[in-house]
């Protein structure tokens, strides 16, 4: 609206309290979801009308059309497994090598075709989705929650990643939360969420590591606090390493011995989630007790399977020592010994065996903190910092990238141009050369990961620099810039310096996502969600209404002067109109309505316009006004 | 600018490590782009950029030989690129022994202590290094961060062969 447009380079006005939407945090995780809130420093889930926070992070499309997000989709699991997704955050940015196998057989049924080079999709509810579309139905739902919750509408958020996330995962993530409508202010790496969750709520000081085990991925983290700075020293994981695992060695168990027992069992994808899904809750159970037992019936064949804590603990002792072998060397690569360490945060559902808690204790030599909640402090520590990137905290957050990037050399050599546990954001560059005589073109291929050939590390983008003059081997200078943002996500560029005419060519990778299927992907939503849709289209209206009639309210409150009674009258009727469409529920009426004041109160505009360029030219020289329209 | 003027320190080898991080958690306080969050985007690519310039500095300056390489580099002495061949023949044959005894190190106790004495070693030759500096003897100066950086480069060795020898055991 024309009446906003009025302010100083630069002052961009505050939003006013109560109109801006609001911005929540939310931890997207692997089984688990959860949406926060921060007021004044002071962090909350938000619950359902039962009182739970975790919203399952599991997506059904049933037969009976819609679909489902939560604890209904996990219903829905057990009777309709081909339309329900679980897990999903495995997937994010993954090919289908990434994926993992019960007794062959994977927990989804994958699109033919894809996965190869891009991001695998699934067929589910007899349909191809990416795994960006249906974690965009689990945000969708936890902005949902929290608009409920609020009684606001929520466009903004902080979501948090794991650490160990690389820039496919990243880019996947953000992309999701562009389907389900939601700004993301910042990516945050879920253990420094979860240290902030700790860390305000302590004044604590010192060295702090956070141990994240959860469903599907495993996160080890250094950091230090220092009034109120948040520094990332060093961070390892594994994004393929979690509670999953426990549950697929125990439905393995459970399958090998039906087989012992001589039942022939086809096993399919169903058969496969309805074992995972009686291999979890005896998971859980053994937390609490020293032995359990479950009746897992497959194509109508019970068996009965007895399961004690030492023998699941046998089985999951590899994934453990894993996890540790991981903290150790972040340890070493901060330079830092377990001694250093003055506490260690235990963050993830996985975190609550017992095997674990003793584990990681000993490890460190001190008894890890749980005090709030590891399915919630992630969530918390994303709303606190959604609040102080909104609201504009003291706190500093100063984080690193997990993993190398580097560019492909001769022989499939990785080239490192990032090295991991650099602080973000960062630009850094690289200088390389032509092989060949009269070589005009370069292939540039980007890369993620620890080793050293190409062969062994995430492939993220490929990029040919043309146009290089023709010149002998090694005398072009081709210079290669990666700049990794505060979210972590990496844009590449090229050019040729000796001859100056520098050829740039900009690069974001994102694995397998096309800018056409992200327009697909934002029309099924629409198509998907349409009361949704609708509902939150009148959302928006009410909110931009409301937004242009504070603005005209304070430039009549500054500028009334400008017009003549017959005017003013004019005006507030208007206001009045669209005050009354407000109220209403339809969306046109209060579109038309904003549309109507916009056009009546235009000259006004334009008097405002003409008097405020009058003023700022009063009084100016010639040299000073060429100086200012210079700026 | 130089990393040492962009975060207000004086160019020198030795820096409180304490005095460097206070001055790059002011400066970050300010840059940050979490401080430019819904600013204008040319307002927000500039604190973008600043606090790149501020990271990268930090993290060269923090490691005491990244450091001295880089003081080294402001003074006029230029180390050839990183992975290149040595061309200092006693280096090469020192080089040559040590990954020899690296080799046959099999417990990670005897990796230990190796490690131990190259920390030891790199420690005397960074503290070496001020003298060096102090008398402007440029080809000292390259030899010994030459040598340094091998070192450096050995303890990530003894690091890796540790991690193969514990895993072997378990």
């Amino acid at each position: 609206m024309s009446l906003l447009e009025i302010h100083e380079p630069g002052e961009t006005p505050l939003p006013h309290a109560g109109e801006a939407s609001l911005a929540v945090g939310i931890d997207l995780g692997t089984t688990n979801s959860v949406v926060a809130i921060a007021r004044d420093g002071v962090p909350a889930a938000l619950h359902d009308d039962t009182g739970k926070a975790l919203v399952p992070s599991v997506v059904a499309y049933p037969d009976a059309g819609g679909v489902l997000v939560g604890e209904e989709a996990r219903l829905l699991m057990a009777r309709e497994p081909r339309n329900a997704v679980a897990s999903i955050k495995r997937l994010m940015g993954r090919g289908a090598a990434d994926l993992h196998t019960v007794a062959g057989v994977l927990p989804y049924e994958i699109e033919p075709g894809s996965g190869q080079t891009d991001m695998v999709k699934l067929r589910i509810g007899g349909k191809a989705r990416s795994p960006v579309e249906i974690s965009a139905e689990i945000l969708k739902a936890l902005r949902g929650r929290a608009e409920a919750a609020l009684d606001k509408p929520v466009e903004r958020a902080v979501i948090t990643v794991p650490a160990y996330f690389d820039d496919a995962a990243r880019t996947a993530t953000r992309d999701a939360a562009r389907v389900a409508g939601l700004e993301v202010l910042r990516l945050v790496n879920e253990p420094t969420a979860a240290a902030l969750a700790y860390g305000l709520d302590k004044g604590s000081e010192g060295l702090y590591a956070v141990y994240d085990l959860g469903g599907g991925t495993f996160d080890f983290s250094l950091l230090r606090l220092e009034k109120g700075v948040f520094q990332v020293l060093a961070t390892g994981g594994d994004t393929a390493l979690g509670g999953d695992d426990f549950d697929r060695a125990i439905a393995e168990r459970m399958l090998a011995e039906r087989r012992k027992d001589g039942v022939a069992d086809q096993v399919d994808e169903a058969a496969v989630k309805t074992a995972l899904a009686l291999a979890r809750q005896m998971k859980e159970q053994l937390s609490e007790r020293d032995q359990t037992s479950g009746r897992l019936e497959l194509a109508g064949t019970p068996s009965f399977h007895s399961l004690g804590r030492a023998e699941f603990e046998a089985m999951i002792t590899k994934y453990i020592s894993r996890t540790l072998d991981i903290a150790t060397n972040v340890l070493a690569d901060a330079g830092m010994s377990a001694s250093d360490v003055q506490g260690v945060v235990l963050v993830g559902g996985s975190t609550r065996l017992p095997l674990v808690r003793a584990e990681v204790a000993g490890m460190i030599g001190k008894p890890a903190l749980t005090d709030i909640d590891p399915d919630e402090v992630v969530a918390l520590g994303a709303a606190l910092q959604a609040e102080a990137l909104t609201g504009g905290g003291d706190t500093l957050l100063l984080d690193i990238t997990p993993l190398s990037l580097g560019l492909e050399t001769m022989g499939g050599i990785v080239e490192k141009v990032v090295p991991r546990n650099t602080p973000i954001p960062v630009q850094l560059a690289q200088e390389f050369t032509t092989y060949q005589d009269g070589q005009t073109a370069m292939a540039i291929h980007v890369v993620q990961g620890e080793r050293e050939m190409v062969a062994d590390c995430r492939s993220l983008a490929r990029f040919e620099l043309s146009g290089i003059p023709p010149m002998t081997a090694g005398a072009a200078r081709i210079r290669v810039s990666f700049a990794v943002d505060a979210d972590g996500l990496l844009a590449v560029s090229a050019e040729e310096r000796t001859t100056g005419v520098a050829q740039r060519i900009e690069v974001k990778p994102s694995y397998g996502l096309s800018h056409d299927d992200m327009a697909d992907m934002l029309y099924d939503s629409l198509e998907h969600a349409e009361a949704d849709v609708t509902q939150r289209l009148l959302v928006e209206a009410r909110v931009e209404a409301r937004r242009n009639l504070l603005a005209l309210d304070a430039a009549l409150a500054k500028d009334g002067g400008l017009l003549a009674a017959d005017e003013c009258a004019a005006l507030d009727a208007g206001r009045a109109h669209l005050e009354a469409a407000i109220a209403g529920e339809d969306r046109d009426a209060i579109n038309a309505a904003a549309e109507a004041l916009e056009s009546l109160s235009k000259p006004f505009a334009e008097r405002r316009m003409d008097r405020g360029i009058r003023e700022a030219l009063a009084g100016l020289s010639v040299g000073e006004l060429e100086s200012r329209v210079g700026e | 600018m130089d990393h040492f003027a962009r975060l207000g320190l004086p160019a020198a080898l030795d820096l409180e490590p304490a005095a460097l991080d206070r001055a790059y958690f002011t400066a970050q306080r300010q840059w940050h782009p979490d401080r430019f969050v819904g600013r204008p985007p040319d307002e927000r690519a500039k604190a973008s950029t600043e606090a790149a310039g501020l990271n990268d500095a930090y993290r060269t300056l923090k490691d005491p030989l990244s450091r001295a390489v880089y003081l080294a580099g402001l003074n006029g002495v230029e180390l050839p690129g990183d992975g290149k061949t040595i061309d200092d023949a006693d280096l090469l044959m020192e080089a040559m022994e040590a990954r020899e005894a690296l080799h046959e190190a099999a417990t990670p106790e005897a990796v230990d202590a190796l490690a131990t004495q190259v920390r030891q070693d790199m420690q005397r030759s960074l503290e070496g290094l001020g003298t060096l500096f102090l008398r402007h003897d440029k080809a000292a100066i390259r030899k010994a961060l030459l040598r340094l950086r091998y070192l450096d480069k050995f303890a990530e060795e003894a690091r890796a062969r540790r991690t193969n020898l514990q895993r072997v055991k378990a």
